[in-house]
């Protein structure tokens, strides 16, 4: 399905000299979509975020924007805003001034570029801190005021850029909600790089998953969990094995694996206690370590240590196969 | 040991007896040890810095004849310092010499520093960019000035070269001692002293920020005028406290490449010097010192330098 403001890449491509950040990649981001760009460090998807934001020139392909190819436009006429990784707030200007900055450039008058920025800093709960300087926030708060600089200026996507890896843990939590809830409010399409696979899972409409300069495998984040095309992203996701049999190789979830009075036979190697789940480590035959994620009473009813011999069972159904 | 401690030691939970003492020792060493390492330092600026201005201060209100220095305390020399119009009209050349070679190593340093910093990509070649610039500090800064001489004079490299493209049709007179060939000096030795700190500043500019400021919008001038310039203060300032310093204090410069044809406060010291005349020289110092003070207290309240580095 399409919609006005869909964002699309054209075979795009990132070479500096010789090394290639993003290989010919094409993609349909849809409008009004949370998109997560997914990735280990080096993989090409800060390029591909830059490349869209408009802050480094593209090798190759095209880039269009709600029907408009933007490929060579500046930043600022793109349409897009971008929220920076370490916030990049003027430290010099007030929280208002900071907000408005955008609007200043553009020749509005105060009064009403400090109106505006009164609202989006209402909207990011912010309003009382306007007289203050970035200095004298906290992370988390720096975080939202570089998030209403970003939407001041209406954009039709907001770039972020690692936006919540500076943060604690427990405000990495909160502020991934209040992205969340930001993004259903505006309706407007956000296009999130980040690290880490839960923040991913926990916030996406779609997962676009990269490795090695390409995108992986694309699709929702209950697909691309369930359903992991190659061995790649099921080891990046987390929370599943790949086991190597007759047939192929295979993904597993580590919570379909159940001990069982008949099944595989293997040896406890470690036993993690994790508060919902236990995480057993075993080994089987033919080296493969399998990770099982056992519920907690079970595993308590009959518990076992490591170097224990057990059984491991699972329904074939589970098993998932991988094209590579 | 005072109240206050206690309170807080008492708050944690008091440190048993023999865990204390040793603490307590090692704080007042701790004290000590601080001292002593100022203590050279303090002495050094005491005994150079602080007791000759007490000195010249103390002398500035002696009285001098022909042949000799008598110890008293008169305002003789201030009265006829600050008597003079050829005081006021000296002092405000040294400040328009001070403002224009401020203006102009200012445009220039950071021009300069700008381009170091933002348009020089690679490290190596900022590094060697930067060495270049502090070139002309291989050599004396009496060489530096002299050297403008024979290119500046009537039958200079300068004029000859105009004569010959046809720019002119008899030397300028003016290239040579005169107020363009004092500040050109001026400009020549200090403008390192300006692009050395702006350039400091500006590579402590998140560039990221640079971004940010394209991101929404900004053109090249705007970013520069919103954003690297007031970032670029602190460096603009020592910068600038450095360069009006030493072109307050000069009297060298001013009398080579002016030919002895101007003056500032610096030659009128160096004159009373010459004329043995100390008292009246160390009046003239404490003027010029308060002066210099004033410009540097107007410009530290213009900008908090400690809190901006």
């Amino acid at each position: 399905m399409r919609t006005g403001h869909d964002l699309e890449l054209i075979h795009v491509t990132k070479r500096y000299g010789e090394t290639v950040a993003v290989a010919d990649v094409s993609h349909l981001f849809r409008g009004g979509s949370y998109v997560c760009l997914l990735g280990p460090s080096g993989c090409g998807k800060t390029s591909t975020l830059r490349m869209i934001a408009g802050h480094e020139t593209i090798s190759d392909g095209s880039i269009v924007l709600s029907g408009a190819e933007v490929t060579h436009l500046p930043p600022a006429r793109r349409g897009t805003a971008m929220m920076f990784q370490s916030y990049a707030l003027f430290p010099h200007l007030s929280v208002r001034d900071n907000v408005a900055f955008s609007l200043k450039m553009k020749g509005v008058d105060k009064a009403a570029r400090h109106r505006r920025a009164g609202e989006l800093l209402e909207l990011v709960d912010m309003g009382r801190y306007a007289d203050r300087l970035p200095s004298q926030l906290s992370g988390g708060q720096q975080q939202r005021v570089a998030l209403a600089r970003a939407l001041v200026t209406n954009p039709q996507v907001l770039l972020l850029d690692e936006p919540l890896s500076a943060l604690d843990p427990f405000l990495r939590i909160r502020m991934r909600a209040e992205l969340k809830r930001l993004q259903r409010e505006l309706g407007i399409s956000f296009l999130h790089v980040t690290h880490g696979q839960d923040e991913a899972l926990a916030l996406a409409d779609e997962i676009v998953l990269m490795n090695n300069a390409r995108i992986e495998q694309a699709g929702p984040a209950r697909e691309i969990f369930n359903a992991p095309r190659t061995e790649f992203v099921a080891r990046f996701m987390g929370g599943h094995n790949v086991i190597a049999l007759p047939q192929g190789r295979f993904a597993l979830r580590a919570d379909g694996v159940r001990l069982a009075a008949d099944g595989a036979e293997a040896v406890v190697r470690a036993v993690e206690y994790q508060g919902g789940h236990v995480a057993l480590t075993a080994r089987m035959a033919g080296e493969q370590e399998i990770l099982a994620l056992i519920p907690e009473s079970a595993f308590f009813a009959d518990p076992k240590n490591p170097g224990d011999a057990v059984r491991l069972a699972w329904d074939e159904g589970r098993l998932h196969r991988l094209q590579a | 040991m005072p109240p206050e401690s206690i309170t807080v030691a008492g708050s944690f939970g008091t440190p048993p007896l023999a865990e204390r003492a040793p603490r307590q020792r090692a704080l007042a060493s701790n004290h000590v040890t601080g001292w002593l390492l100022a203590l050279p330092l303090t002495l050094v600026l005491l005994a150079f810095l602080v007791l000759p201005i007490l000195m010249i201060v103390v002398v500035s209100f002696w009285t001098a004849t022909e042949f000799s220095i008598v110890p008293a305390f008169s305002f003789e020399n201030y009265e006829f310092l600050l008597g003079s119009d050829v005081t006021w009209r000296v002092l405000l050349n040294t400040v328009k010499y001070a403002a224009v070679t401020w203006a102009i190593t200012l445009v220039l340093g950071f021009t300069v520093a700008y381009f170091l910093a933002f348009h020089v990509r690679s490290q190596t070649w900022q590094t060697t960019l930067f060495l270049l610039c502090t070139i002309p500090f291989w050599t004396s800064n009496i060489i530096r000035m002299i050297s403008w001489i024979p290119f500046l004079g009537r039958e200079g490299i300068a004029n000859s070269a105009l004569l010959s493209w046809g720019v002119v049709d008899q030397p300028l007179d003016w290239l040579l001692f005169s107020d363009f060939s004092v500040i050109l000096a001026f400009v020549h030795l200090y403008t390192l002293f300006m692009v050395v700190p702006i350039f400091n500043t500006m590579m402590r500019i998140d560039r990221s920020l640079l971004e940010a400021a394209n991101d929404a919008g900004a053109s090249g001038f705007q970013t520069l005028w919103n954003v690297v310039l007031p970032l670029t203060r602190p460096g603009i300032m020592i910068g600038t406290i450095f360069v009006v310093t030493l072109v307050m204090g000069d009297f060298i410069t001013v009398r080579f490449m002016s030919g002895s044809q101007s003056a500032n406060v610096g030659r009128l010291i160096q004159n009373d010097i010459g004329l043995l005349q100390y008292p009246s020289a160390s009046a003239t110092s404490v003027m010029l010192l308060v002066v210099t003070l004033m410009v540097i207290g107007v410009l530290l309240r213009l900008v908090n330098i400690r809190k901006e580095l």
